[in-house]
């Protein structure tokens, strides 16, 4: 099988000001990949997502999503992705189905598509008897795992997720895994940013940023065995312990 | 930025309805607020005064002033007090705060009237409360110069009375009609400036804001759906204020009722882009609500002319009372409603306050647009 780029970045970067807060990103992220964004707070991870997402324009550099352009083709780049931030995004006062219908309607999607993908949404998660349920009535676990379904409703290539887990105990955190894994496995590129070291464990191939550069980027065993570490978190502590932005 | 197609559209304006009928207590406000304030400004807040205890010694006693005083009577604005027989007692009346207003016939006064064609009254008044002394001589003026115009019809006047005062549309001074085009300022700038601001920084307070923005839904229709339910609901609260107004207060309206719906609409418009500039600044949908009540309630109440006229503020206040919207509105509404005049009439008022909607919507759609990069 032929390995294809979704994302391809070439010395991106984002400057405010004299602030540079992504310093010349260069990486490429495979279609099906589940790829880790990992740094410490203030090393420009969110800067970088945004400009991948088309929420922020970059200063200099080159970056393609989806096979689109980051600079010209924006609109195409928001059909094909889709995106889960670390604040809770469902609206509390709808309910679960009206959730998904909204989002679904959002991207365009026939009635006849909301309907069967509601139907299988509510089934992968065993959500039916709370179709008619308000989301503000739903465990937290639930509706992050209600809001990853939706933020790949419309079948886009890559989902960006930032800090999905935040604040999830670890069963429902090892069950959202369950879905990442499932949506990759259906070719579905991942690209996820968390501050749980085991999570980085789950991820094909791992970035971490320092200070808004690319400090490493491989896959979680080769980082240990380069660092000497037991474990992902002792990469990324020899890595960020030298970093001068703090939050 | 790609046009949406309509289904998208129509997603996106669903849900904002589903909102606002969601949130029920915010709904109860919604139009609560209009019925409680028609309803408290019209019976409650009344500035009519009726009633009021009224003294009057007659030392002429003949039949003008019997026709007259029955004419006084006659008038839901006077109790006759019969008890005081002479001058002396009105001022211990008046300390005892039982009578508002003395009449006096002085005893030459049907001579004077036949002899010379001019006769006068002595009006005393309690001028402790400037409002009410204002107008309960406002109302004695009124019933005299009634009587005279009945009296006499040749232009030379039998009786003169030192307050001569004519009052234009509104002849029996009633409270309603006044305070009907400020109320309609009022609500309409609060519901669509509070609800819009808050609604779109809900989004913002909730994350849903970034997850609309990486959709392909482009921000202007962000704006027009968040904006519409708010459009339709003020203008069915408009039309709530207006039937209370004429079946409620009796309030004719007077212009073209349609004209009345237009202006309205455009201060809808004009108030909608204001929550809508309220909202880039804000963060939260508690600190949205209390600027829009802090800097549209007050300049609303204060210098729409509605409740203190702008004419007797000091110069730097008559400035700034130019910048707010309502005051246009206010003009506009009063002269269409109370005075039924035409477009011909308010097109002043009606191209400042198209200028106003044109500048704030422009500005607030840029800086929102500009807060999203």
């Amino acid at each position: 099988m032929m390995e294809v780029d979704v994302i391809r970045t070439e010395n991106l970067t984002k400057k405010f000001g004299n602030f540079i807060a992504a310093n010349e990103l260069t990486f490429n992220v495979k279609k099906g990949e589940i790829f880790g964004f990992l740094g410490a707070n203030g090393a420009g991870k969110t800067t970088a997502m945004r400009m991948l997402c088309g929420l922020l324009e970059p200063s200099s550099g080159k970056g393609m999503v989806a096979g689109y352009d980051i600079y010209t083709q924006r609109d195409d780049i928001k059909k094909n992705i889709g995106y889960m931030s670390q604040k809770f995004s469902l609206y509390d006062d709808l309910t679960v189905r009206e959730n998904i219908r909204f989002y679904g309607g959002i991207y365009g999607l026939s009635r006849k598509e909301i309907a069967a993908k509601t139907a299988e949404l509510l089934t992968e998660l065993q959500l039916e008897k709370e179709a008619k349920v308000l989301v503000s009535q739903l465990p937290l676990g639930w509706k992050q795992k209600l809001a990853f379904s939706i933020a790949i409703v419309h079948d886009p290539q890559i989902v960006f997720l930032d800090e999905p887990t935040g604040g999830v105990d670890p069963v429902t955190r090892r069950q959202f895994w369950d879905l990442i894994y499932h949506a990759s496995a259906r070719g579905v590129t991942i690209f996820v940013t968390t501050h749980y070291m085991d999570e980085a464990e789950y991820c094909n191939r791992v970035s971490i940023m320092v200070d808004g550069v690319i400090a490493a980027l491989d896959s979680p065993a080769n980082l240990k065995l380069k660092y000497g570490a037991n474990n992902m978190d002792e990469v990324f502590y020899q890595l960020a312990r030298n970093a001068t932005r703090g939050e | 930025m790609k046009k949406q197609n309509r289904s998208q559209l129509l997603t996106f304006i669903k849900k904002e309805f589903m909102h606002v009928f969601r949130d029920r207590k915010t709904l109860l406000m919604l139009f609560g607020l209009p019925i409680a304030q028609i309803i408290l400004f019209g019976f409650a807040l009344s500035n009519e005064i009726k009633n009021s205890k009224i003294i009057i010694i007659d030392y002429s006693n003949d039949i003008t002033t019997k026709q007259l005083i029955e004419k006084i009577d006659a008038s839901k604005y006077f109790d006759i007090d019969t008890r005081i027989e002479s001058a002396d007692g009105i001022e211990a009346e008046f300390k005892k705060g039982i009578a508002k207003m003395a009449i006096i016939f002085p005893p030459n006064f049907a001579d004077n009237l036949q002899h010379t064609g001019k006769a006068d009254i002595q009006v005393i008044t309690d001028g402790s409360d400037p409002n009410v002394a204002t107008a309960i001589t406002t109302y004695i003026s009124i019933i005299v110069n009634d009587y005279n115009a009945a009296y006499n019809h040749t232009s030379s006047l039998p009786l003169q009375i030192n307050a001569e005062m004519r009052m234009m549309y509104n002849p029996e001074l009633r409270g309603a009609p006044t305070f009907v085009p400020g109320v309609m300022a009022l609500i309409l700038m609060l519901v669509c400036t509070m609800m819009t601001s808050a609604a779109i920084v809900k989004e913002k307070e909730l994350g849903t804001m970034e997850i609309l923005l990486v959709s392909p839904f482009d921000p202007v229709s962000i704006i027009i759906s968040k904006l519409t339910p708010y459009l339709l609901i003020s203008i069915l609260n408009l039309l709530i204020i207006l039937f209370l107004s004429v079946t409620l207060l009796e309030l004719e309206i007077k212009g073209n009722i349609f004209l009345l719906i237009f202006e309205s609409i455009l201060f809808i418009l004009t108030s909608l882009s204001i929550g809508l500039l309220i909202s880039v600044n804000a963060t939260t949908q508690k600190g949205a609500m209390m600027t829009s009540l802090m800097s549209m309630m007050l300049p609303t109440m204060l210098l729409t002319g509605f409740m203190f006229p702008i004419e007797n503020m000091p110069w730097p206040m008559q400035v700034f009372s130019n910048l707010v919207p309502s005051r246009w509105y206010f003009i506009t509404i009063k002269n269409v409603m109370l005075k039924g005049l035409g477009f011909s009439s308010v097109w002043k008022e009606t191209l400042i306050l198209i200028s106003m909607c044109v500048l704030l919507f422009s500005i607030s759609l840029r800086k929102f647009k500009i807060r999203l990069e």
